[in-house]
């Protein structure tokens, strides 16, 4: 074999590899939607669940699991972006900041029912948040920060230093740089980072297992310390603990689980890119 | 040219004994020398003597280095830029500085000229346009971006993004230029522009260089300070030290027979 014949079989190879990541997505979300088209309709979109949830609607879950992931940003946004700028612009080489990575490293890896049960003893009943959104929000934000604070603080170290000691020697102070130039060049990173975080928290079922989710709960939520039903719980409840459950049902709540985190990815990219396109290195 | 010292009774900046390590590794060993204000005062050397490092003191730029040790100290207009009272924004605002590359922040011709001031708190449009006009045209670049302020400043060509530089130090109408081989990166008709633009600054600023070549240094040197290893070997007035260099070392390094 020449090295073009070696070159277009290592181009295949890549290919193929490329391929076996892409088709189960694809196959995933094709039986998905196949499945569930069916049972999608306005009502299932906008009324309460009916019947032991085998009729009816989704509202309840869809709007909080909504309630949930904006409670998720509130609480992990700016902490997460926060620690992600301190390491990456203040924090100097210590033991302090190293053992902050390893935590930061460590949470990241612990498995999410161990949030949920942390977030029932701290904020649902040490703090007397009660089974509420509060609590699940709480949760899912300190399962999501590890993610938040680690991207935030690779996107800011890629910016070039040069940036940073050029708005120095014109008389900045170092906030000053981070504000006007270091973190409007990091920020399609941050928010992919933010994003990727917050759509992992609308899709988690364990950390709000013990700490907000209502099992059957065929009203809206009236406060922020109200249970709500949430999308990923209630799949997992009309599929596991509901008998006579209609597949059908089962398939049109998970696809619009799925269009709602996708529909976030894709505003997501479109805020990444009009930024990126803005980005000068 | 020798008598540009003469006019002022004080130095502009004193340098007096510094001496400077990085980690265990020493950049600068005792270096003493008094820079003239309006005049160009040129640092030049082979690598790794200590030009840079001695720049970036005088404006406490290495404040962002880590792990570095200083003695002696440094004045500017008697004082003391190391001494407790001291506010770095503004000193950095006083002592300006170019660097080696052309190094353009994000965003447009006119956001790089008035991001100094701006942050000096000079946020009226009309003073703004005002300094963004005054600086391009001190820089020699205003004829060539007059119709490009609101264009990327990353659009502009090398030598015409390094005139930017400089037009950005001198928005914040400093005492003081430091300019650290300004065209390294420039081809011969954009270094010409930069050093007349020089000649021409000097009247209203204190211009301090590393050049990017000798022959650079001697077109436009009134001081010349020759840098070995550290260690500042000589400095005298003008041309002097091209033409009748007193320490061997020196005249090793300008004849070419160094190493």
């Amino acid at each position: 074999m020449d090295r073009h014949q070696v070159q277009r079989v290592g181009f295949i190879l890549l290919a193929a590899v490329a391929a076996i990541v892409v088709i189960p997505i694809l196959v995933v979300i094709g039986i998905i939607a196949v499945e569930g088209a069916g049972a999608l309709s306005w009502e299932f979109l906008s009324a309460m669940p009916r019947d032991g949830m085998r009729a009816g609607g989704i509202l309840p879950a869809i709007i909080g699991t909504l309630w949930l992931t904006l409670g998720t940003a509130l609480v992990a946004i700016p902490i997460g972006v926060g620690g992600g700028i301190y390491l990456a612009e203040y924090a100097r080489d210590s033991l302090l900041t190293r053992a902050i990575r390893l935590a930061i490293i460590n949470l990241a890896g612990v498995p999410s029912v161990v949030y949920g049960l942390f977030g029932l003893g701290l904020f649902v009943l040490f703090f007397r948040f009660g089974t509420s959104i509060v609590a699940g929000s709480l949760t899912l934000a300190i399962m999501t920060l590890p993610i938040i604070i680690s991207t935030t603080e690779e996107a800011l170290r890629a910016v070039p230093t040069e940036f940073r000691t050029v708005s120095t020697s014109l008389g900045g102070t170092r906030w000053q740089g981070i504000r006007r130039i270091v973190l409007p060049q990091a920020m399609p990173g941050v928010i992919t980072g933010v994003l990727l975080g917050l759509l992992r928290a609308a899709g988690e079922t364990a950390p709000i297992l013990f700490t907000v989710a209502a099992f059957f709960l065929p009203r809206l939520p009236q406060s922020p310390f109200d249970q709500t039903m949430a999308l990923p719980y209630h799949l997992y409840v009309i599929s596991t603990q509901v008998p006579a459950m209609p597949d059908e049902i089962k398939y049109a709540t998970a696809l619009v689980l799925l269009v709602l985190v996708l529909s976030m990815n894709v505003v997501a990219t479109l805020i990444r890119s009009t930024y990126r396109r803005r980005r000068e290195w | 040219m020798i008598n540009s010292m003469s006019g002022d009774i004080q130095p502009k900046v004193s340098i007096e004994n510094i001496s400077y390590w990085y980690g265990d590794v020493q950049a600068l060993k005792d270096v003493s020398l008094e820079i003239p204000s309006h005049a160009i005062t040129v640092l030049f050397g082979p690598a790794g003597g200590g030009k840079t490092t001695l720049l970036r003191l005088i404006n406490r730029l290495n404040d962002l280095v880590d792990g570095t040790r200083m003695t002696g100290r440094i004045w500017l207009d008697g004082e003391d830029i190391y001494g407790p009272r001291i506010d770095l924004p503004t000193l950095r605002r006083r002592v300006g500085m170019v660097f080696a590359l052309p190094l353009p922040l994000p965003g447009t011709v006119r956001e790089n000229v008035i991001y100094g001031p701006e942050l000096a708190g000079v946020v009226d449009p009309a003073a703004q346009d005002e300094i963004v006009v005054r600086c391009l045209k001190q820089a020699a670049l205003w004829d060539e971006v007059v119709d490009r302020l609101d264009d990327s400043a990353r659009s502009l060509s090398g030598g015409q993004q390094q005139r930017l530089c400089i037009a950005r130090s001198l928005a914040l109408a400093p005492d003081v230029l430091l300019l650290d081989e300004p065209t390294s990166g420039l081809d011969p008709i954009s270094t010409a522009k930069v050093e007349a633009t020089l000649e021409e600054l000097k009247a209203d600023y204190t211009i301090v260089i590393v050049p990017h070549s000798i022959q650079q240094a001697a077109r436009i040197a009134d001081w010349t300070a020759y840098f070995l290893m550290g260690e500042m070997v000589e400095y005298r007035p003008g041309e002097e030290i091209f033409v009748y260099p007193h320490d061997q070392r020196t005249e090793d390094y300008i004849t070419g027979r160094f190493g």
